[in-house]
């Protein structure tokens, strides 16, 4: 199986494109390749068991061959996309039913995001990432903790300390452009 | 979207974007989330953290015939793309309310539970429990703290306490720090669906010999 290095949240973008334009399989190789070993390790974290987690990554695959077309570059990137899929799914299996999600927004016919929100967004993914792996590490082991499911939402503090402004921003600015192309 | 001024605590966001909340809070969150583009927003970077640690999470390798099982599963799919979910164009419960209630307000199967105030005990799993309250204009809910955390999301009218004001899109979230007796605005009837991880705990002995809801 092809595995990819070095590739940069926009070139991911660009694949989970060519999977939504043209089903390419050598470009779903290479997100299975790179991410698939990563939700599995992500679900094992999460206390799922390694044959579960197995399954659960095909699940999650397989979704985001079929929602590749709702996948928007200006509100996540491919790594936070992938992992609610992985997040629901997980959740799906133990409920045996569907979590309830947020009424989905989409684009209206005529718009779609545009190429600088995309760019500015995946930078501040990326920055986020940074700062999370910055956290001194008392503060980072918390939040671990609250994202592998070891900590009850009574047990995180209010002021999580995450630097949180800037992408919150970023997205709020897509979500109102969003809001108006859907009028 | 409404002008909304109470917003969901970035415990709760956190917690439902790790996706460790009972099945009755995800419903809550979901419902407000769909009203409110802030918090919608605030999500979306709560999310973000997620996909940090998924992508930086340590590789667990797969099986070597994992991608071809993958393959194999989208091929015995029936082709047909999957739609987004279309917001709604009318009611006043946002989708992922509707898909618990079965419809809008109308598809509600209302129980009387005394003083006027109705309420629908929506199915869900786990150690928390949700409901649709509907209160008279006027009415109130009874002087009542919390051992656990309640939220309260406003979907018609309004209600206040001692805290503040409550309008359609609001929503409340209360500790055991409050004692609050919620009323109803005059002018409209206030649908509000509330979670609870613990029982109520009423503050006079009348209400909880009677009902759990009365009229002043």
């Amino acid at each position: 199986m092809p595995v990819a290095n070095g590739q940069t949240s926009t070139d991911w973008i660009k694949e989970i494109e060519a999977i939504r334009d043209t089903k390419d399989h050598t470009a779903f190789a290479r997100v299975f390749g790179h991410f698939g070993p990563r939700v599995k390790g992500y679900l094992m974290r999460s206390g799922t068991s390694a044959e579960a987690a197995e399954e659960c990554v095909q699940e999650v695959m397989v979704t985001l061959w079929n929602k590749a077309h709702l996948f928007d570059p200006a509100r996540a990137s491919v790594s936070t996309w992938i992992f609610t899929i992985a997040r629901n799914k997980q959740i799906d299996v133990v409920r045996k039913t569907r979590r309830p999600e947020p009424e989905e927004l989409t684009w209206g016919p005529q718009e779609e995001p545009q190429q600088d929100e995309v760019i500015t967004l995946q930078q501040e993914s990326q920055k986020l990432g940074d700062a999370i792996a910055a956290l001194p590490d008392k503060q980072r082991d918390l939040v671990e903790k609250a994202y592998f499911g070891d900590l009850t939402h009574s047990e995180i503090a209010d002021e999580t300390g995450l630097p949180l402004g800037t992408i919150k921003s970023r997205l709020r600015l897509a979500l109102d452009r969003l809001r108006h192309s859907m009028k | 979207m409404q002008d909304i001024k109470h917003h969901l605590t970035d415990a709760l966001l956190m917690a439902y974007a790790a996706g460790s909340l009972p099945e009755a809070f995800d419903l809550v969150v979901a419902t407000h989330v769909s009203l409110c583009d802030e918090c919608r927003a605030r999500l979306g970077a709560f999310e973000a953290v997620g996909g940090h640690f998924v992508e930086t999470a340590e590789a667990a390798e797969l099986s070597d015939d994992a991608f071809a099982k993958t393959m194999a599963l989208i091929a015995a799919q029936d082709g047909e793309q999957i739609k987004a979910p279309a917001p709604r164009t009318d009611g006043i419960f946002p989708t992922p309310l509707r898909n618990y209630v079965g419809g809008d307000k109308d598809a509600v199967k209302w129980r009387s539970v005394g003083g006027g105030v109705r309420q629908m005990i929506l199915p869900t799993k786990g150690n928390a429990s949700v409901r649709l309250l509907h209160i008279p204009a006027g009415a109130s809910v009874p002087d009542h703290g919390h051992r656990g955390t309640e939220l309260t999301l406003v979907l018609q009218g309004a209600f206040r306490d001692e805290t503040d004001q409550f309008g359609v899109g609001d929503i409340e979230v209360a500790n055991e720090d409050l004692d609050h007796t919620p009323v109803a605005m005059d002018g409209e009837d206030c649908i509000c669906l509330a979670a609870t991880d613990a029982p109520l705990r009423f503050n006079s002995l009348l209400p909880r010999l009677a009902q759990p809801f009365v009229r002043i």
